[in-house]
């Protein structure tokens, strides 16, 4: 029966039905900018996250090492891109 | 009347007797080439062999001739402004044809000369070291020649049809913008370079998945050859970089056409947004460029010092490393812009760092040679030439990366020095060197060493002449991207210094053709498929390469498995022949490229009716590549068999 059952996937999709309900909180509570944008900022990682590990199926096949490498590597190189050009332009200009 | 005013678009805003003989010698070249293919009844033979293949080899030949042939576009344009410079106050080219010229200068030499060479040589030697049949995906591969071939040729036009952009190959805004870039130039830019780069990016995917995918059992990561490394490398860095120029490109192309303000200095537009995505693409690009020169280098110096790659494991690791610094260093070619003083010392800092995996690379290749037998062919002679030029050009980059002193030396020709020090010496001679070496594999006989190595001189003498003196009336603060100076600036007996060199290196250049044309006629045909005694897996099929490449699957000992083969009784080829499963040629790719062509055109000039249609067409192909039903065709046992026996024996 456990292995029938495919708890990781359902546990998956209502961790991704909470974390919608807590972005969509932000519209409509009234909470400052700051506040709004980190809760956005963090659903939305977590979102992504949860996607490409339980549905998109990373890690499961021979390539998940590969796989994440990219990711890893994707990752890196945008946030040096995009915190590279608010210091550029905004923070130390 | 309305009829004339709808052709006026397409007059050019500057006009010159040079620009109106190149329209007519345009013209007669087109001609020319529709009768004679008409006469010699080529039509068939052309759409057969080419316009439709997805083989490998093929596609990287046609990457070959393009690149060639904008060598010589580009060179032109070289050989016009040294001309201009070599005296003071000179009136061969005024202010507006001189931007003109730099700015088609710049932007063939990186995108449609320098690209199309590695892409050549990516196709033509990565399926063949890694021992696969093809790339992982040919069709995708030839859409990518055919895109290229449409951003090279919209581009190419553009100086006798609307006339030229003028903004630098650099293109900032605003000056790129439409206050200041009036004609549709500037729209030439955006447009071509988008398409060419769509290809780039495709080839980039098609690479990476070809060497992770496809390689021969029993080569592991660690065991492939080091061009198939730093094609793999490259091309990583291709899928990252290229999408910033994707949208960069966009942006740009909505602030002309649909006066968006990204980029303007008003309504919250932000210039400088530009330079700063132009340049996370741009210094990435310069290694995208220089990893598959290095690793020809690799290939060639371990081929004729009769050794394997000295640090076979450091080279991977520098070159895994370059990768990630080549995105940490872009604020380095805008010091000057403003930002403080902080920004600009951490940039300097992660530039002088990428400093340090290229020196390991040299000395790889310097312990390589030591203790090596070295043989002085033509590629070796390049080879070498390369390690104490690109170290000097090296040098005064890790000079430039100090963004105090950059203030000095930014904008001067101190600066064209440099990138040409590293360019030409860099990609330049490598990619002649990588023509020369594998010139037999792919055609079937040798070049002329004799013809070769004059033109190494030649070249090399040049390149020392040319830009040399340029470090010097750079630091004296002749800047770059002036059509002239004053006779009092004293810059006047070094630039004609410079004048000579480029002149000994246009020379150079026709001795390659030359060289090709005399070997045609003289060379031997009978060199075997190994003739420079060589050590990875391209060398060990038949030449002219079959267009399976590989009868049977090699079998894979180390990243010299050929070289095992032949002294240490490694067993390449094991089992009996089976059928073998190739995909079919397809015409879309082509038609696509010509869809690409009239709709970016059509974009050029604002004529939306073409466009939209243009962009239904481009949909319209991929939609039915979708519902295609294709599964490839196979290649019968009998007929390898009797290929193989007509190349000389089954391998
Ligand atoms: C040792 C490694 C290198 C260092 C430290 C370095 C450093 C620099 C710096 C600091 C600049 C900007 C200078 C200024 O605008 O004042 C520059 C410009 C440039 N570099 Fe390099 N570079 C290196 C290697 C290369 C290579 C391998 C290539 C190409 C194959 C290349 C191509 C260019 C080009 C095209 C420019 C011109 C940019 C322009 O038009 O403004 N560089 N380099
Ligand atoms: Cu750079």
């Amino acid at each position: 029966m456990k292995e029938l059952f495919p708890a990781k996937q359902v546990v998956g999709f209502v961790a991704s039905l909470v974390l919608t309900a807590v972005a969509l909180l932000v519209y409509f509570t009234d909470m400052t900018f700051t506040v709004g944008m980190t809760i956005l900022l963090a659903t939305a990682f977590i979102q992504a996250f949860l996607q490409i590990v339980v549905f998109m199926h990373a890690g499961e096949s021979k390539d998940g090492k590969s796989i994440y490498t990219n990711i890893l590597y994707a990752v890196f190189i945008a946030l040096v891109t995009v915190f590279g050009t608010l210091l550029i332009l905004l923070w130390d200009m | 009347m309305e009829f004339l005013e709808f052709f006026e678009r397409f007059a050019i805003p500057h006009p010159s007797p040079a620009i109106y003989a190149s329209m007519v010698a345009i013209a007669l070249t087109s001609i020319g080439i529709v009768a004679g293919l008409t006469y010699f009844k080529k039509w068939g033979y052309l759409w057969r062999e080419w316009l439709t293949t997805v083989d490998h080899k093929k596609i990287g030949i046609m990457y070959l001739v393009s690149a060639l042939l904008m060598l010589f576009r580009g060179g032109a344009d070289a050989i016009m402004m040294r001309a201009q410079l070599a005296t003071p106050d000179a009136k061969l080219l005024d202010a507006q044809h001189y931007n003109e010229i730099f700015t088609t200068h710049g932007v063939v030499m990186i995108i449609f000369m320098a690209m199309p060479f590695i892409f050549a040589f990516m196709n033509l030697i990565v399926p063949l070291q890694i021992g696969a049949r093809d790339v992982a995906f040919p069709r995708l591969n030839a859409l990518s020649f055919w895109l290229f071939f449409a951003g090279a040729m919209l581009f190419n036009i553009s100086f006798v049809v609307g006339g030229s952009p003028d903004a630098g190959w650099t293109s900032y805004f605003p000056l790129a913008g439409n206050d200041f870039s009036e004609s549709v130039g500037t729209n030439y830019y955006m447009l071509a370079i988008q398409i060419s780069g769509i290809g780039s990016l495709m080839t980039g995917i098609n690479m990476c998945t070809t060497i992770l995918k496809m390689r021969a059992p029993g080569m592991t990561l660690m065991k492939m050859p080091m061009f198939t490394w730093s094609a793999f490398i490259a091309n990583v860095i291709i899928v990252f970089a290229f999408p910033v120029l994707t949208v960069a490109l966009i942006m740009g192309t909505t602030d002309r056409l649909f006066a968006t303000n990204f980029f303007t200095t008003e309504s919250g537009g932000m210039d400088m947004l530009w330079a700063n995505f132009f340049w996370i693409w741009g210094h990435p690009e310069v290694y995208i460029l220089i990893l598959p020169a290095f690793g020809l280098y690799s290939e060639i110096i371990s081929t004729f010092s009769r050794r394997n790659l000295y640090g076979y494991s450091s080279m991977v690791w520098s070159m895994i490393l370059i990768s990630l610094l080549s995105f940490l260093v872009w604020t380095h070619h805008f010091f000057t812009m403003g930002q403080g003083a902080l920004t600009n010392s951490i940039f300097s800092i992660t530039t002088m760092a990428i400093a340090v995996p290229t020196g390991v690379k040299i000395f790889n290749w310097l312990f390589t040679m030591w203790k090596g037998k070295i043989r002085f062919t033509v590629p070796m002679l390049y080879s070498i030439g390369f390690i104490p030029l690109f170290t000097i050009g090296g040098v005064t980059g890790v000079m430039l990366a100090m963004s105090a002193a950059d203030y000095q030396y930014h904008n001067t020709m101190f600066l064209v020095a440099h990138f040409h020090n590293t360019i030409i010496p860099g990609v330049v001679f490598a990619m002649l060197a990588g023509l020369t070496y594998y010139w037999p594999k792919f055609f079937g006989f040798m070049l002329n060493e004799k013809i070769g190595k004059v033109t190494f001189w030649l070249l090399t003498v040049g390149f020392v002449l040319a830009f040399f003196p340029m470090y010097l009336t750079g630091l004296d603060g002749q800047a770059r991207r002036m059509y002239t100076y004053s006779e009092a600036t004293g810059f006047g007996p070094l630039n004609m210094l410079s004048f000579i060199g480029a002149a000994l290196m246009a020379i150079g250049f026709v001795t390659i053709v030359y060289n090709v044309y005399y070997s045609f006629k003289n060379s031997s045909r009978d060199i075997g498929s190994d003739p420079w005694d060589a050590r990875s897996l391209e060398w060990a099929t038949h030449t002219p390469v079959p267009e399976y490449n590989f009868a049977r699957t090699p079998q894979i000992s180390s990243s010299e498995t050929f070289w095992d083969s032949k002294k240490n009784g490694h067993v390449l080829f094991k089992g009996e022949i089976e059928e073998i499963h190739m995909p079919n040629n397809s015409g879309v790719p082509f038609i696509m490229g010509i869809i690409f062509f009239i709709a970016g055109f059509s974009f050029i000039f604002a004529l939306w009716v073409p466009a939209v249609i243009g962009l239904i067409g481009i949909f319209v192909c991929m939609a039915m590549r979708s519902f295609e039903k294709d599964h490839g065709r196979h290649i019968s046992v009998k007929e390898i068999k009797e290929t193989e026996e007509k190349l000389g024996g089954a391998k």
